[in-house]
Order: C-alpha cells, then sequence, then structure tokens
C-alpha cells in the first residue's frame, strides 16, 4: 500500500501542471455537486419550513360553500363551522384517530395598546392544545389553560415582537406578563409571551375562544377546527377518514354527505407526504444535473490517464519485463486515477461546503416581502454529513470508472513492443 | 539442459508474413556462458524475445527449467520472467524517475518482498558492483557503465536461472564494454549463472565460452570458444 503511494505521488509529482488541471475538473464537477445540492436544500428546507411549524399528525378544516343541492338548499351556501362541529370531532365516532381539538376564531385587526404605546394586532381564539398542534414555543409565562377557557377569562398571549414593541423596543418583555394590555375598549392580562414565528402570515395574539366569542358577539361560531390524530398511516386510510368526518359534518350542516366544497379538509399529513414526494424529485434532478457536470471532470480525468498510460509505455514495458503482471499494472493506474479524483474531488467538496456556508450567512439570511408575508429564500443550505459521504463514494466510482479504459490498456502492452519504442 | 529449444518456428505477419525463425533448436547447460551472433534481422532478437517469455512462437517447444514455456496467460508470463529469467538490455531500460537503489529492488517489490528487505538486498548488489555511492542517483546523473552495472544488479536481484542480455554493450564506448563484459564473465565464473548475449559484435561474442551463429532464422555454426581467440579484431578488446 505504502509502495503503491509512494508510486502515486511520483506520477504525480512528475506532472504537475497537467494533474492540477485535470483535477480543476473534477474539483469543479463536485463543487457544482455540492453547491447545488445545498442550494437545492436550502430551497426545500425554506418551502417546507411551513410544515415544519405544524405538528405533522394534524388537520385543519374549514367551511366552505355547498356545491350539491340537499334537503332542499340549493348550491352556493356558505357553511360555518359552529361549536357543534367541535363537538363531533370530539366525539365517539372519531375518537379512534382524533387526539386532540382547537378551534380558532380569527378576529382583527386590533389596536393593541400598553400605556401609550400600541401596535395592530390579529387575535386568535383557541383551546390550549393549539400550541402543540401549531408548536407555539413559549418565552415566557404559559399558554392560553383550560381556565381560561371556562371561565371566560381575558387572557392573552402576545408574540415578541409585539412585546418588544410594546415596551418601547425594550427586551425586557418578561416584565409584560401580569400587566394588562387593552384591544380598543378590552383590557387583558397578559399570561404568556411566545416566540414570534418569522415564516407565519400575520403575527397574532392567543386568547381563550369562549372568551372571543362572548367579545365578539360569535357565539358558537369557530374559523376552523384544528386536530391531531393517530393511526392513519397510509393515505387510503387517511381519505376513508376524511371521507366519512365530511360526511358527519355535512349532515350537521344539511349538505350533501359527499360534497367536498363545504367542508374543506386540510391534512398535514398528507400534504407532507406529497411534499416528501416533490422534494424527492427536485432533489434526484439536482443529483442528475452534478454528476452530470462531474461526467465533465472525469472525462478528462480518463483523457489524462489514457496520455499517461501512453507516455509511460516504456515504463510498464519494462515493469512487465522483470515481472509486473498485468493486474499490477493496472492496479498502478487505477490507484492514480482514483487517488486525483479523490484528492481533488475532497477539494472541490470542501470548497462547495464553505460556498454553501457563505449562502447560508448571505442569502441564507435574507427574507423577502412578498403580499405583506415574510419569505426566506434559503433556509439553511448547506449539505448534510451523509450527503458528503454518498460523495466519497461516487469519487471512488468516479475514479475507477475514469481509470478503468486507461488501466486496462496499460496492462494490455506487450513488454517487446514497449521496449522497442524508442 | 536448463533451456531446450525443439524446432521453434515463428512468423511475424504485418501485411505480409515473415519467417524469421525457421525451425530453432538448441539446447544450453546450467552455467553456460553462451552469445548469440548474428546480423541484424537475423531473427536473433527475436530469438532472445522467446527466450526471455516476451514473446510467444507458433510451432515447436521451448523447455526452460523443465517447464514447457508455451501459451502462457501473461499473468503466468510475468511470474516466469521475475522468478527465471533476468534481463539486461542495449538501452539499459532502467526506469527515470526512480533512484538506483529503487530500480534494482523493483522486481522484488513484484515478488511481495518487504520494503526493509528489499533495500537491504539491492544495497548489496549495488555494494558487489561498486555502486554504493550512486544508489541514490537517478538513472541521468549515471554513465552508461553505471546504468548497465544498476541494471545487471537489478537482473540478478532475483536470483534467476538465466541472465539474458540484449547488445548489453551497444550503447557503451570499448572501454566501458569491456569492464561491463568483464562484469558478466566474473559472475558466470563466481556465482555460476548461466548467461547468454546476443550480439553482432565479434568482440563481445569473442568473451563468451560459446558463440552461436543465428542466419536467416536457423542456427549455423556454434563455436566452442573457450581460449577466446575467435574474435578477428584479436583477443581482449573489443572494437567499436
Amino acid at each position: 500500500m505504502n509502495d503503491l503511494l509512494t508510486e502515486i505521488w511520483e506520477s504525480i509529482r512528475r506532472n504537475k501542471l497537467r494533474t492540477a488541471l485535470t483535477g480543476f475538473a473534477v474539483a469543479w464537477g463536485i463543487f457544482m455537486l455540492i453547491v447545488l445540492l445545498g442550494a437545492g436544500n436550502g430551497l426545500m428546507n425554506a418551502f417546507m419550513n411551513q410544515g415544519e411549524h405544524f405538528a405533522t399528525n394534524t388537520m385543519a378544516v374549514f367551511g366552505g360553500v355547498t356545491s350539491k343541492p340537499a334537503n332542499g338548499y340549493q348550491t352556493g351556501r356558505r357553511i360555518n363551522l359552529n361549536d357543534q362541529d367541535v363537538a363531533i370531532t370530539q366525539s365517539a365516532l372519531f375518537s379512534g384517530n382524533v387526539d386532540k381539538i382547537s378551534p380558532e376564531l380569527f378576529k382583527g385587526p386590533y389596536t393593541l395598546a400598553f400605556k401609550s404605546r400600541h401596535t395592530s394586532v390579529y387575535l386568535n381564539g383557541c383551546y390550549p392544545s393549539l400550541m402543540e398542534m401549531n408548536k407555539i414555543e413559549m418565552l415566557e409565562g404559559r399558554f392560553i389553560n383550560q381556565n381560561d377557557i371556562k371561565q371566560h377569562r381575558k387572557s392573552i398571549v402576545l408574540a415578541a415582537s409585539h412585546a418588544i414593541e410594546l415596551m418601547n423596543g425594550g427586551e425586557d418583555y418578561a416584565s409584560l406578563v401580569g400587566k394588562t394590555v387593552t384591544t380598543d375598549n378590552i383590557t387583558w392580562v397578559v399570561v404568556g409571551v411566545y416566540k414570534t414565528d418569522r415564516t407565519a402570515q400575520r403575527v397574532e395574539a392567543f386568547a381563550p375562544i369562549t372568551t372571543m366569542q362572548m367579545i365578539t358577539n360569535d357565539i358558537n361560531y369557530v374559523d376552523r377546527i384544528n386536530f391531531s390524530f393517530h393511526g392513519l398511516t397510509t393515505k387510503e386510510e387517511n381519505e376513508q377518514f376524511e371521507k366519512t368526518y365530511r360526511a358527519a359534518l355535512n349532515r350537521a350542516h344539511k349538505a350533501a354527505p359527499d360534497d367536498e366544497s363545504s367542508i374543506w379538509i386540510w391534512n398535514r399529513f398528507t400534504q407532507n407526504m406529497q411534499m416528501g414526494k416533490g422534494t424527492h424529485y427536485i432533489r434526484t434532478a439536482l443529483w442528475v444535473l452534478g454528476i452530470l457536470t462531474l461526467v465533465g471532470g472525469i472525462v478528462g480525468v480518463s483523457n489524462i490517464m489514457l496520455i499517461t498510460v501512453k507516455e509511460r509505455t516504456r515504463e510498464f514495458g519494462i515493469r512487465k519485463a522483470i515481472g509486473a503482471s498485468p493486474r499490477e499494472i493496472m492496479k498502478l493506474i487505477l490507484a492514480e486515477s482514483v487517488s486525483i479524483t479523490a484528492l481533488f474531488g475532497y477539494i472541490g467538496m470542501f470548497l462547495g461546503m464553505v460556498a454553501c456556508e457563505v449562502m447560508k450567512m448571505t442569502v441564507g439570511q435574507s427574507s423577502v416581502e412578498f403580499f405583506g408575508e415574510t419569505i426566506r429564500l434559503f433556509v439553511n443550505p448547506t449539505v448534510s454529513l451523509s450527503i458528503s459521504f454518498g460523495v466519497t463514494i461516487l469519487l471512488v466510482v468516479a475514479g475507477a470508472i475514469a481509470g478503468i479504459s486507461p488501466a486496462m490498456k496499460a496492462a494490455r502492452i506487450r513488454p517487446i513492443e514497449a521496449l522497442n519504442e524508442t | 539442459m536448463l533451456i531446450d529449444l525443439h524446432n521453434i518456428h515463428k512468423t511475424y505477419d504485418n501485411g505480409q508474413p515473415l519467417h524469421v525463425l525457421k525451425g530453432i533448436d538448441l539446447g544450453i547447460g546450467e552455467g553456460e556462458f553462451v552469445s548469440i551472433m548474428g546480423a541484424s534481422g537475423s531473427g536473433k532478437s527475436t530469438l532472445l524475445n522467446i527466450l526471455g517469455i516476451l514473446d510467444n512462437y507458433d510451432e515447436g517447444e521451448y523447455w526452460l527449467d523443465s517447464k514447457l514455456i508455451k501459451n502462457l496467460s501473461e499473468k503466468e508470463a510475468a511470474h516466469y520472467r521475475n522468478q527465471l529469467i533476468g534481463f539486461v538490455f542495449q538501452s539499459f531500460n532502467l526506469i527515470n524517475f526512480k533512484t538506483a537503489v529503487e530500480n534494482v529492488e523493483l522486481p522484488l517489490y513484484y515478488q511481495g518482498v518487504s520494503r526493509k528487505k528489499r533495500n537491504e538486498l539491492a544495497m548489496s548488489y549495488l555494494e558487489h558492483f561498486g555502486l554504493a555511492d550512486w544508489a541514490t542517483h537517478y538513472p541521468n546523473e549515471l554513465s552508461g557503465g553505471q546504468k548497465q552495472r544498476v541494471a545487471i544488479a537489478r537482473a540478478l536481484i532475483t536470483r534467476p536461472r538465466i541472465l539474458l542480455a540484449d547488445e548489453p554493450t551497444g550503447a557503451l564506448d570499448s572501454k566501458t564494454s569491456v569492464e561491463v563484459m568483464d562484469l558478466l564473465t566474473e559472475l558466470n565464473r563466481t556465482e555460476k549463472v548461466t548467461i547468454i548475449v546476443v550480439t553482432h559484435e565479434s568482440g563481445v561474442a569473442n568473451c563468451t565460452d560459446k558463440i552461436i551463429h543465428i542466419k536467416d532464422g536457423i542456427i549455423g555454426e556454434t563455436t566452442l570458444n573457450e581460449q577466446h581467440q575467435s574474435s578477428i579484431f584479436g583477443t581482449n578488446t573489443i572494437m567499436k
């Protein structure tokens, strides 16, 4: 092994410029592969970020407009979800799959005021379980609890960004907990502050839904029902559940049981399944692109190895005359090819990873305003360790492929012909 | 007999067939010091290539050390070359980017001998040939005679049954030629190495004990030359 390495090193040393130029092609190929994969990951991470902020095994249900006449009603009737729908979701009918439920009632914008400071806020009336389903991270205090719901308390959970605004830009929002704030003419007690989700469509303050229904006079009304579920692992199971669930709600609203536009169900689990498929395709496409770039480098290595073999014909002839088997000669060329590819490939990979880190620090941090929503185009555009491992294998395979034809050519050299060349 | 050739035929076919060897019968015993002489085109190089298992033949039988050398695979041929045969070439054929000692130890590398052992043995051979000081020099830093001595050391390091020398003095001046031939003679006398020298120089042939003349692909006369009086240019000299 040591001897083999010495041989390779000698060969590379004798042809520094040529080796460097060849190596550049390989390094460039791997660099592009890594940067492409990194950028792809960044895009996909940004794409998936929305989903990441919810537990994946949840569904959100909205009311829609009927598309089928039923029970004497015509089409086009608006369906509003209400407490009865919440009760149906909670009932024994679906308790085999449904775990936690939280309806939501959105209102706003209100002017949220604290002392002389104020800001604009949307209120979201919900149950305590929303915290888990929407992965709300508490920084201070607590989320809405069961007593808030039961007693119709005027408790409010503020976003950190709002809390900071109300504290006149101060970071000391912890002291806001326990203080009172007002929205228009209603006074709330701040019970907690949660970490602002920068990817959220709008920054909300949470309140008990019962309180919200009371103060907005929307008794019985809910905008959305969220629930988490278990035991639905395949697409078919999910579709079956959605069908029976939709039918139950439709019946309650005197709509056709199979009316799909009267009740909208957003199933984050199946959504994720499809997203996973989509990202799989994108990733495959990026690999294909990267590998095609790499192929250029491999052809370069192969070309150079062929020239090397031609140049060293006499040397291989000598080696054969003194007892080198064809296998030994092949080993020499293959090892050199793999070494060049691997060495420069690693340089390319390293530079690619540096480029990914630079991307992460620059475009990865920036975000654009898009229809009032903050969107980050790149989130963590880097490649994982497993990809680096995959690339390593790829490099060795690539080097071997590049070397195989020159190596076979070298192995076929006949010593007399090689020695007769002068 | 160490080497037994029976009715060896060889035809090259480059466009039109060229019958180079037309039935060679030859026996060379252990410890002999033989030269094969012939003009260019006589087939002497082809014969040497066949003897060295560098080339194959079309017809006949070649026995080397009681092994039939015929239709060998590349791998087997390489193995026999490594184990049984040492080569010395006209143009030395040292590997330029390897030092003298590395060149000498290369055959042992292909035998799988450890680096340390190889190095020790190679150094002892170089020392024997008075080249110890040149061990770490590259071939282009050596004189022709030194190069040929390195090549001889490389040929001998595996203790082969035969040493094949193809015009070993062809690229050397007359003084160095004499030195190299003296070295070969000494090896034959003291180490009992079987040596076959191919040459077209009668002075070189005259250094050997037996001269086999080859002409137009067949063996002509074989001169016993124990007295080394065969050279028309006189004894103990090599005309250049």
